[in-house]
């Protein structure tokens, strides 16, 4: 088991507010970790860190290290353009861009220039594929993404990620703004993309963490409190707060 | 204690206190629009008579019956024109460094924040003594269309400013965060989202800012517009007119035919600019649609 991203003592600030607190933790290749925990306990802070997504927030500083094959992630010289590129993201609603399908899929390649253009039509296809969204919107590909469902949208936008051939893909509570057939299809979907890609995901929904989640990690007040093997955590956690937020005491 | 009022006298009371409001409301706008109609009204009766296209393609004359607008319509398209060139495109770099890219927190931020604020409510006349000293006499470009159009462009680049900054903070950052986290860097995620979706409001501030520009008379007197010319320009470091000129020169004549012909000249001038708001909505609708 090759280990994809490894963190070590990692601290989070927002000003003066620690979000996180020492975190230290190994993420697998081609395994699905998911991050559980109550709102406001570190896990979305957490995920954003990993591609950097907090250098849009003012005030916002990372210490401790993130190393993600050969690089550091956390340092400043590293090229957050090209990291992006290899660590996609997922959000929480859907925001696919105000262009059509097809744009929205090969919005990212076609700004990068490292796929020729005649590459372009078979990326297109073999990312909406992967996305298991092809069969639902080959036949209206030129129109506005907002004509998708939900789910959809969702799906189109891991499509859009899948398209810059990323190694890993951060999902950020990517279906709690979907109702529960859409949920399921994405859940079926992850399913598929471990065997090619590294996945993190944050849900709010033990239940998701159990059925798709190879390793889990229990966040509490910025702590991860527990990690280890999804099974062994649901089954027998170590710690007791980890008991206590699984069988639904708090949280 | 207070008095028990009945439910029935208070609904009563609302719905009356509703119909004074109602009415104020209404009085206002139609007081308003009377004071609108009177002048086109009044316009229109003077001015109709002489609008021919005759008086659109001659050139001024003493004599009114032979007088026409074509060097006050050129110039103030040449004059336009080149200040939509020189403004929009700086209003816009400046929009988009003060929203993307400058340090808020600054203090060089925050007084250019208000100063741009400031600089929107500055009276034109000011602008024409400011492109007067640094346009037509420090930087040597003399009383031509560029220092007309640079001393119109300083005029109305507050107000793109103001409104592109609004339009870039109307794009939602979910957007801006989904280009970003896809490893496109900050400038193509101007260009790729934020500008398109930006576009109609960028526009239609824009678009309404020149036609400000179009119906300013003051600073470009100061600037060295002249009044009467009888000649065409023909490339920006030439002499010009503009409408707003031509027509203030007429009024000031005693002759009744001269306000006869100031008033076509403000019928045109009125026309300019419906041709211009209309630009502004239907490029403001075509952008639309191509965003939703």
């Amino acid at each position: 088991m090759q280990t994809k991203i490894r963190v070590e003592n990692l601290n989070f600030y927002y000003g003066n507010f620690q979000a996180l607190k020492n975190i230290s933790m190994e993420i697998y290749e081609n395994k699905i970790t998911a991050l559980i925990g109550p709102s406001g306990c570190g896990k979305s802070t957490f995920i954003k860190s990993i591609n950097r997504m907090y250098d849009l927030i003012d005030g916002a500083v990372a210490k401790g290290s993130i190393s993600f094959d050969e690089i550091e992630i956390l340092d400043k010289n590293t090229d957050v353009v090209e990291l992006r590129k290899r660590i996609g993201m997922v959000f929480q609603k859907p925001n696919p861009f105000p262009k059509s399908i097809t744009e929205n899929v090969l919005y990212g390649v076609k700004r990068h220039g490292d796929v020729p253009k005649i590459e372009w039509l078979a990326l297109l296809e073999s990312s909406l594929k992967k996305a298991s969204l092809f069969s639902e919107v080959e036949h209206k590909l030129n129109q506005s993404a907002f004509s998708l469902s939900g789910g959809q949208q969702q799906r189109l936008c891991i499509a859009r990620t899948l398209a810059t051939k990323p190694e890993v893909l951060l999902m950020d509570e990517p279906t709690s703004a979907l109702d529960p057939i859409a949920t399921a299809k994405i859940e079926e979907l992850l399913e598929e993309l471990k065997k090619e890609y590294t996945v993190i995901i944050v849900t709010h929904s033990m239940q998701q963490a159990a059925r798709i989640s190879d390793y889990t990690g229990f966040f509490l007040n910025g702590e991860l409190i527990e990690f280890g093997l999804t099974k062994t955590l649901f089954s027998t956690p170590k710690d007791k707060r980890t008991e206590d937020y699984i069988t639904g005491r708090f949280g | 204690m207070k008095k028990k009022i009945s439910y029935h006298t208070r609904l009563k009371r609302r719905l009356l206190l509703n119909q004074i409001f109602k009415f104020i409301f209404m009085s206002t706008i139609i007081v308003s629009i009377m004071v609108l109609a009177i002048l086109v009204i009044d316009v229109l009766q003077k001015g109709l008579g002489s609008l021919d296209l005759d008086f659109i393609l001659n050139m001024p004359s003493s004599r009114p019956e032979r007088a026409g607008i074509l060097p006050a319509l050129l110039g103030t398209l040449w004059v336009i024109g080149l200040t939509a060139l020189i403004s929009i495109p700086v209003g816009i770099g400046t929009a988009i460094y003060l929203q993307v890219y400058a340090d808020k927190k600054s203090w060089f931020f925050k007084a250019l924040n208000i100063n741009i604020a400031n600089l929107a409510g500055v009276p034109s006349i000011v602008y024409g003594i400011l492109g007067l000293t640094v346009f037509v006499q420090l930087l040597k470009i003399g009383p031509t269309v560029l220092a007309g159009a640079l001393t119109l462009s300083l005029l109305i680049l507050p107000v793109i400013i103001v409104s592109s900054i609004e339009a870039i903070k109307a794009v939602p950052s979910s957007i801006t965060e989904g280009s970003l986290a896809l490893g496109v860097s900050r400038w193509r995620t101007i260009t790729g989202v934020v500008l398109p979706m930006a576009t109609p409001g960028i526009m239609t501030g824009s678009i309404l800012a020149l036609s400000r520009a179009m119906g300013e008379a003051a600073p470009m007197i100061m600037v060295g517009a002249v009044g009467f010319v009888t000649f065409l320009p023909d490339s920006i470091m030439d002499r010009y007119t503009l409408l707003p000129m031509l027509i203030y020169n007429w009024t000031s004549r005693p002759q009744d035919a001269f306000a006869q012909i100031a008033a076509a000249g403000i019928i045109v001038m009125l026309i300019l600019l419906l041709l211009t708001n209309l630009t502004a909505i239907i490029i403001r609708n075509k952008t639309q649609n191509r965003v939703d």
